[in-house]
């Protein structure tokens, strides 16, 4: 297996962008990436897209956006894994290119949310759920969280406020972020007095409905030099893995099994334990999810991860700092492009790029994405080559 | 809703039929092909009881779009004593009565309309214990 490198990495300011098409955001965000690399050769893409068919009618998404990036006749497929399509997209990338069957990989990912009602969107995203036995009988992704958060809460004696520490803390984060969606501070109180969507969650504990695309290019670590003049982030481990479909159906509503098999196996890869990683971005669709993540993926012990987020431990300059980027709550969260902005912000980290949200000292990083109600969650590490 | 896709599910949703696994025993709701825990492929079909324990549950305010006529609601996790476990709607009680941990009865109820003229869905939902 060859070694595997990131050479370049492109965004867009993320948000509620009318203006801008499905396909051109992705365009966008391909030829960000591919500005960073002097690559003139895509053999495959990877396009990570949750629901194009749901949002906006369209799929074949492969074809399309290497259509409208300007290029014939390479491959091209979507990977789809909820709102891990992103990650999987990544997975799918490294795999090529650490097999040695391609060289030049472009991993994208995308999704236009906001040509549909907010209702429109609920629908599309509550496909990653189970729709005869969950969604049939009136479950939403923020109920299935709040289920979460009740047996967190009352098996662990967690606070209110502990919980809208989540969300303080990546609004702080975002607002040091000029490619985040919404960037302003937010208070405990105001998290703890906001509409409540699904009890005990409220919207302040959700992530966002967003417009936005995300892309890297991937080589072999040995071209990586001659192919990009930005400093080569090596991926050292990758992993993924499943859980059952239905939350219902899991061992424990209070941990997610997915997170902790695909860390661990992620970790292993890399030749790490958790307390190597410097920063770590976190699929925190809503503050119980990146609380129970911190847990499995093995920053804090069951039941400690609330008190931790409240005592500061995840914040930039904490002990294990989590979602340096504002994370899904103030970044935004459009689904397919999640899991490659979170290796993107990896990427800044360990490049010494990411401006007054650095991490000091950041040499190995680890991304987690989470798809539906963790049923499933791929996990990169990556460090400085 | 597609009539086929309701019809499905019908075993589940108006008889609770679950499927055992007659190799390791582990209960399935609903039935599938093949088990979890230990590959074995030949089930039995049992009906699950009547009741069963709530293990968490959550007052949904922005509902689906054809659940927003009964919004805010109830919904539930609950384990009936075969060791099954579903996802429904806690009705017919007040949602600040509803405790983690309590016993509460399944019933067949009215899930869904498909508007004036399409299928009427039917399923189970959770109420008190009478």
């Amino acid at each position: 297996m060859r070694d595997v490198a990131i050479i370049g990495v492109g965004l867009q300011k993320w948000g509620e962008l009318w203006e801008k098409s499905f396909r051109n955001l992705f365009v966008e965000a391909a030829l960000n990436a591919l500005g960073e690399t002097k690559v003139d050769k895509i053999d495959h893409m990877y396009i990570g897209c949750m629901s194009g068919g749901l949002f906006v009618g369209q799929e074949h998404i492969g074809s399309i956006m290497a259509d409208y990036l300007g290029q014939r006749y390479l491959g091209a497929t979507r990977v789809e894994s909820a709102c891990a399509s992103g990650g999987a997209a990544l997975r799918a990338g490294f795999i090529d290119v650490a097999s040695g069957m391609s060289d030049i990989v472009l991993v994208g990912g995308v999704e236009k949310m906001t040509d549909v009602s907010g209702d429109g969107a609920t629908y599309a995203l509550a496909t990653a759920a189970d729709q005869e036995y969950e969604v049939y009988n009136g479950a939403t992704f923020p109920g299935l969280y709040a289920l979460m958060a009740r047996a967190y809460m009352e098996k662990f004696g967690a606070t209110r406020d502990q919980l809208s520490a989540v969300p303080v803390k990546n609004h702080d984060n975002g607002l040091l972020n000029p490619n985040a969606q919404y960037q302003m501070k937010i208070s405990v109180n105001e998290v703890n007095n906001s509409v409540m969507v699904a009890d005990p969650l409220r919207i302040l504990d959700c992530s966002p409905i967003t417009d936005g695309a995300a892309a890297l290019i991937l080589c072999p670590l040995e071209m990586a030099k001659k192919l990009s003049d930005k400093p080569a982030i090596k991926i050292l481990g990758s992993a993924m893995a499943t859980d059952t479909i239905a939350l219902h159906d899991r061992r424990d509503f209070t941990s997610l099994d997915a997170v902790k098999v695909s860390s661990m196996a992620a970790l292993k890869m890399a030749g790490k334990n958790v307390h190597d990683i410097n920063v770590t971005e976190v699929h925190d669709c809503f503050s119980i999810a990146e609380i129970i993540v911190s847990e499995s993926l093995g920053f804090f012990a069951c039941g400690k991860g609330a008190e931790a987020a409240a005592n500061g431990e995840t914040r930039i300059d904490g002990k294990f700092p989590i979602n340096p980027s504002g994370g899904l709550k103030s970044k935004g969260h459009p689904v397919g492009a999640t899991g490659v902005a979170q290796a993107i912000e990896i990427t800044y980290q360990l490049r010494g790029e990411a401006g007054k949200r650095q991490v000091k000292n950041a040499k190995v990083g680890m991304t987690q994405n989470m798809g539906g109600s963790g049923g499933s969650s791929v996990v990169h590490v990556m460090e400085v080559a | 809703m597609n009539p086929a896709r309701y019809h499905r599910e019908m075993a589940q949703r108006y008889r609770m039929e679950a499927g055992k696994c007659k190799k390791c025993g582990h209960v399935y709701f609903p039935p599938r092909l093949i088990c979890r825990e230990c590959q074995g492929r030949e089930f039995e079909t049992i009906v699950l009881s009547e009741r069963g324990k709530l293990l968490s549950f959550t007052v949904i305010h922005t509902p689906a779009s054809q659940f927003k006529d009964i919004s805010p609601y109830a919904l539930g996790i609950l384990e009936t004593k075969e060791g099954a476990k579903l996802t429904a709607q806690i009705v017919d009680m007040p949602a600040d009565q509803i405790k983690t941990g309590m016993e509460l009865q399944i019933e067949f109820r009215r899930v869904q309309t498909d508007g004036h003229e399409g299928v009427l869905a039917y399923g189970y939902k959770l109420v008190p214990v009478m």
